[in-house]
C-alpha cells in the first residue's frame, strides 16, 4: 500500500500543490472568506440564544456545547430516536456512524433495530420509508449524496409527495424525512456535489429544507422530523466539519417555511441558503467596503418548498432590489422562481433588475470548481449591478 | 494453477508499468490472505487456519468449469381441479359453509360489479374502469389474512376490499368521483383505498408498493403487532426496479411482509414471455433468500393454504414470503385497451370456458351440496340490483367541494395554496358562465 502511494505520487510530484477549493482561501480586498471567518456563526454561548426564535430558552439558562454541523445533525438524531419510539434511521452505511459521521454511536445506542444498514438502493430506501411513514411511523432515511437522491425520484415526487392528497388525508407520509449531503465541497466532479432542490421544488407535497450553521441544523431537522409533511431535509456536505457552534444541548426546533434575516440594510436583499450564505456575507462585505454608503440585507431562505415569500418581498420592497444566488444551475434553478415571485409582487418597488447568480448551466465540473461557483466575486458583481443600474 | 498461469500471460503482454502495479496488487493480496490463511506456493491453494473465514473453505470450490443453466421449472401447488374436486383431503382447509359461501359470493359481486361498471364506462358515464375477470380466486388470499394485516395494492385486486367489507356503494362511489368518494375525486377510477379496511390507496405507478409494503412490514415487526403486510403486484410491475429493491430490503432486514405476485401473463400487450427469461418471478425469490412457493392461481385453496402458511411464516419467523399465483388475465388490461389486437380471441375464450376460477367455486360448492342453481340466479340477481342501485344513487351525487382540490397537499394549507385558492375563487366569480359550479357540493 506504502509503495503504491510513492509510486502514484513520484508519478505526479504536484499533486500536493494543487490548491483545491475547499483549501484556505486568501485573503482579497482584507476579506477573510469562508465559514471559518463568518460573523454568523454563534461562537460562544449567549450569542447562541441571540435570535427572536431561540431567545426565550436563554432565560431558562440552558447549557450550549461547541458542536460543527454533523454533531448538531447526530445530536438532533439523538433526540429524535429518544423523544419518539416509533422514529428509526436507516440509510447505507449509517450502521457504523455514516460516511460524513453524522449517525456515529446511534446504532449503538439505540439499538441496530432502530438505526440500521440497508442494501444499496435509493429507490428502496425512499419507498422503504414511505410504506413505514404510511403506517405512522417515522422514517428519518439516509441518501448517502444529494447526488444519488434521483434512483428515489419516482417514490419522492410520485409516492411520498402526493400520498395524503390522493387518499383523500385517509393516510399520510408526515412521518418521513430524507436526509441527504448536498452541494459543493471543492473537489466532488459530478456525483458528490449537485444542489438538487430545484428539482423537488417544483413537486407540491413535499418540504425541502437546508440549514447553513449548526444550530440551525439541529432545530431544523428537528422541525423536519417532527412536521406532518414528507421533508427532504439537504445537508450541506462542505459544512459538516467547518462550520462550528455553540448548540443548545435542550430538545428545540425551529420553524419550517420561515426565512431568517440575518442582516438588515437598506439598499439591496441579498438572498440565499445553505453554505451559500457565507459567500454572501462576503460579498456584502466587498460591497459596503468598495461602496461606501450601501448597505445590503442578507436572508437565510432555509426552507426552499414552501418559501417565505412575505419575508423576502418585505424586504425588497423596503431595498428596491434584489440579488439572489445559489450553487445550483441557473436555468429553472429556485433563483427563477423566487425572481418571478418577486417580481409579480414588487413590480412598482424594483429598481434594478433582479439578478442572479447561479452555477453555470454546466453538470458540475471537477477541476472548474472555482470558476462554476458563484463566489464572491461574482456575488459582489451583482450587487454592484444592482444598485449601480 | 489458473492464477499462475495468468500471471504467465500477464508478464509477457504488460509494460513495465503495468507490470509493477499488478505486482502491488498481488502482494496486496497476500498481506491478506496471511492473515487467516496459509498459501501453498506450489498449488497456490489457501488452507484455512481459522474457522472465521468460510471463503476460503476448499469445498466452495470446484475444479469444473461449468456455468448453471436453466434450472427445473417450479411447479404450481394446487389443491383442486378444475372440477372443483380436492385432489389430496388433507389439503382441503375445511372452511365452513358460510365462509367458503363468503369467498364465492365475494367473487360473483366482484364479477359482476366489473360486468356493470365496464359497461358504465364504454357509455361513458365513468372515465376509465379495470375489470378483474380470472383473477377472482385470489380472494382466497383475504379470507387467509387477519383484518389487522396491511394490504399493499396494484390495481387489480378489488376482492381484498369486498372480502373486508367494502360496500358496492363505497366502490362505486370511487368510480364516480362523487362527494363520498373517499379519495375525494382527485384519483382515477379504481385506486380505492380505506383506511378502516387497512388498505393503503392506489397508485398508478407500477411497483412502487413493493419497497413500501416492506417498510411498512418493518414498522409493525417493530411495533410487535402480530400482523404482517400484503402486497400485490402483477408480473409486468415485477420487472420494475422497485421490485428488486423492495424483496432485497425485507429479506435482509427481516420484514414481515407477504410478495404476492399475479402473473397473469400478460402485461397489458406484452406476454410474459417478453417479460423475463427466467422461470417466472418465484424462481428470483430464492435468489434473494425468500422462501417462495408458487401456486394455482385459479385455485381460491391453494391460494389459502399459501397465504395461510406464508402469514405464518412471516410473522412467526419475522421474514418475507413470496407467492407467485399463475392465472390469465381474461379481461381486458383496462378499458383503454382491446386485447383483441395482440391475443387470440378463441384462446381466451377457452381460458374462460375451462379454467375458470369462479366455475371451479361453484363445482366445489355443489358436491357438497352447500349450492344450487336457484341460489346462484337468486344471489347474481340481487347484486345486479344493488349494483344498479348504488349507481344510479352514485350518479346522482354532486362532486367534492372545489376547496377540495387545494386541501391535503400538506396537512395545512401553505400560503401559496391560500393565495391560488384565492385566485381561483376570484376567477370563478368574474367568470361563472365557464365553470359548472352547480356540478358540485358547495362546502
Amino acid at each position: 500500500m506504502l509503495s503504491l502511494r510513492k509510486a502514484i505520487s513520484a508519478c505526479s510530484p504536484y499533486i500536493s500543490q494543487r490548491g483545491y477549493a475547499a483549501t484556505a482561501q486568501q485573503a482579497m480586498d482584507g476579506i477573510q472568506q469562508g465559514v471559518a471567518h463568518s460573523k454568523l456563526l454563534k461562537r460562544d454561548p449567549e450569542e447562541a440564544f441571540r435570535s427572536p426564535e431561540l431567545a426565550h430558552m436563554s432565560a431558562s439558562n440552558i447549557e450550549t456545547r461547541k458542536m460543527n454541523l454533523f454533531q448538531a445533525v447526530n445530536d438532533a438524531l439523538s433526540i429524535a430516536l429518544t423523544t419518539d419510539d416509533k422514529a428509526v434511521v436507516f440509510g447505507e452505511d449509517v450502521s457504523f456512524g455514516g460516511v460524513f459521521r453524522a449517525t456515529s454511536g446511534l446504532a449503538e445506542q439505540f439499538g441496530r433495530d432502530r438505526v440500521f444498514n440497508t442494501p444499496l438502493t435509493e429507490q428502496g430506501i425512499a419507498g422503504f420509508a414511505v410504506g413505514m411513514a404510511a403506517v405512522g411511523h417515522t422514517a428519518i432515511a439516509e441518501i448517502q449524496f444529494a447526488d444519488y437522491i434521483f434512483p428515489a425520484f419516482d417514490q419522492l415526487v410520485n409516492e411520498a409527495a402526493k400520498y395524503r392528497y390522493r387518499s383523500g388525508n385517509q393516510f399520510n407520509v408526515g412521518g418521513l424525512t430524507i436526509r441527504a449531503p448536498s452541494s459543493a465541497v471543492g473537489h466532488g466532479g459530478h456525483y458528490h456535489s449537485q444542489s438538487p432542490e430545484a428539482f423537488f421544488a417544483h413537486c407540491p407535497g413535499l418540504k425541502i429544507v437546508t440549514p447553513r450553521s449548526p444550530i440551525q441544523a439541529k432545530g431544523l431537522l428537528l422541525a423536519s422530523i417532527r412536521d406532518r409533511n414528507p421533508v427532504i431535509f439537504f445537508e450541506p456536505k462542505i459544512l459538516y466539519r467547518a462550520a462550528v457552534e455553540e448548540v443548545p444541548t435542550t430538545d428545540y426546533e425551529l420553524p419550517l417555511g420561515k426565512a431568517e434575516v440575518l442582516k438588515k440594510g437598506t439598499d439591496v436583499t441579498v438572498v440565499g441558503y445553505g453554505n451559500q450564505i457565507y459567500t454572501l456575507e462576503n460579498a456584502i462585505q466587498l460591497a459596503e467596503k468598495r461602496l461606501p454608503g450601501i448597505s445590503c440585507e442578507l436572508i437565510d431562505l432555509r426552507t426552499i418548498l414552501p418559501w417565505d415569500v412575505e419575508t423576502v418581498v418585505e424586504s425588497v420592497k423596503k431595498t428596491g432590489r434584489l440579488v439572489i444566488a445559489h450553487e445550483a444551475p441557473k436555468t429553472a434553478g429556485v433563483g427563477a422562481e423566487v425572481t418571478s415571485t418577486v417580481m409579480e409582487h414588487c413590480f412598482l418597488n424594483l429598481e434594478a433588475p433582479i439578478q442572479r447568480v447561479c452555477g453555470w448551466d454546466t453538470p458540475f465540473p471537477l477541476v472548474f470548481e472555482k470558476y462554476y461557483m458563484p463566489t464572491m466575486i461574482r456575488c459582489f458583481d451583482a450587487i454592484k449591478k444592482a444598485v449601480e443600474y | 494453477m489458473m492464477l499462475q498461469a495468468a500471471k504467465r500471460i500477464a508478464s509477457r503482454s504488460l509494460t513495465g508499468q503495468q507490470r509493477r502495479l499488478f505486482a502491488v496488487s498481488s502482494q496486496l493480496l497476500n498481506i491478506s490472505a496471511t492473515s487467516a490463511t496459509v498459501i501453498d506456493p506450489s498449488t497456490n491453494t489457501a488452507t484455512s487456519t481459522t474457522s472465521a473465514a468460510p471463503w476460503t473453505s476448499i469445498d466452495k470450490f470446484t475444479n469444473d468449469l461449468k456455468f448453471i443453466q436453466k434450472q427445473e421449472t417450479l411447479q404450481a401447488y394446487r389443491v383442486m381441479d378444475h372440477t372443483g374436486t380436492v385432489l389430496n383431503p388433507e389439503h382441503d382447509p375445511n372452511l365452513s359453509k358460510d365462509e367458503v359461501h363468503k369467498c364465492y359470493k365475494g367473487m360473483v359481486m366482484l364479477h359482476t360489479m366489473d360486468g356493470i361498471l365496464y359497461e358504465v364506462q364504454r357509455q361513458g358515464r365513468i372515465s376509465f374502469y379495470m375489470t378483474h375477470y380470472g383473477e377472482e380466486a385470489m380472494i382466497g388470499s383475504a379470507a387467509a389474512l387477519s383484518p389487522h394485516d396491511v394490504v399493499f395494492g396494484q390495481y387489480r385486486e378489488a376482492f381484498m376490499l369486498v372480502y373486508r367489507g367494502f360496500t358496492i356503494d363505497e366502490f362505486v362511489n370511487q368510480c364516480f368521483s362523487n362527494d363520498l368518494d373517499y379519495g375525494k375525486g382527485r384519483q382515477m377510477p379504481v385506486h380505492y383505498g380505506s383506511k378502516r379496511l387497512n388498505f393503503q390507496t392506489i397508485s398508478s405507478p407500477l411497483g412502487t408498493q413493493i419497497p413500501q409494503a416492506a417498510g411498512a412490514a418493518y414498522a409493525l415487526k417493530m411495533s410487535g403487532a402480530d400482523a404482517c403486510t400484503l402486497c400485490f403486484f402483477g408480473e409486468g410491475a415485477a420487472s420494475e426496479g422497485d421490485f428488486h429493491a423492495g424483496l432485497n430490503m425485507a429479506a435482509t432486514l427481516r420484514s414481515p411482509v407477504i410478495f404476492f405476485c399475479r402473473n397473469n401473463g400478460f402485461a397489458i400487450s406484452t406476454p410474459s414471455a417478453e417479460q423475463y427469461k427466467g422461470d417466472g418471478i418465484a424462481s428470483r425469490g430464492i435468489g434473494y433468500g425468500i422462501d417462495t412457493i408458487r401456486v394455482d392461481g385459479n385455485d381460491i385453496w391453494a391460494i389459502y393454504n399459501a397465504t395461510k402458511a406464508a402469514r405464518e411464516i412471516a410473522i412467526k419467523q419475522q421474514k418475507p414470503v413470496l407467492i407467485e399465483a399463475m392465472t390469465y388475465r381474461i379481461g381486458h388490461h383496462s378499458t383503454s385497451d382491446d386485447s383483441t389486437k395482440y391475443r387470440d380471441r378463441k384462446e381466451v375464450e377457452e381460458r374462460a370456458q375451462f379454467d375458470n376460477p369462479v366455475t371451479r367455486l361453484r363445482r366445489y360448492l355443489e358436491q357438497k351440496n352447500w349450492w344450487s342453481q336457484e341460489e346462484e340466479d337468486a344471489y347474481r340477481k340481487q347484486v345486479k340490483k344493488d349494483v344498479l342501485a348504488s349507481l344510479s344513487a352514485a350518479e346522482k351525487r354532486k362532486k367534492p367541494a372545489i376547496k377540495q382540490l387545494f386541501t391535503d397537499v400538506y396537512d395545512e394549507l401553505t400560503p401559496n395554496l391560500v393565495e391560488q385558492q384565492k385566485e381561483l375563487e376570484e376567477l370563478i366569480k368574474k367568470y361563472p358562465e365557464y365553470y359548472s359550479l352547480d356540478e358540485h357540493v358547495s362546502s
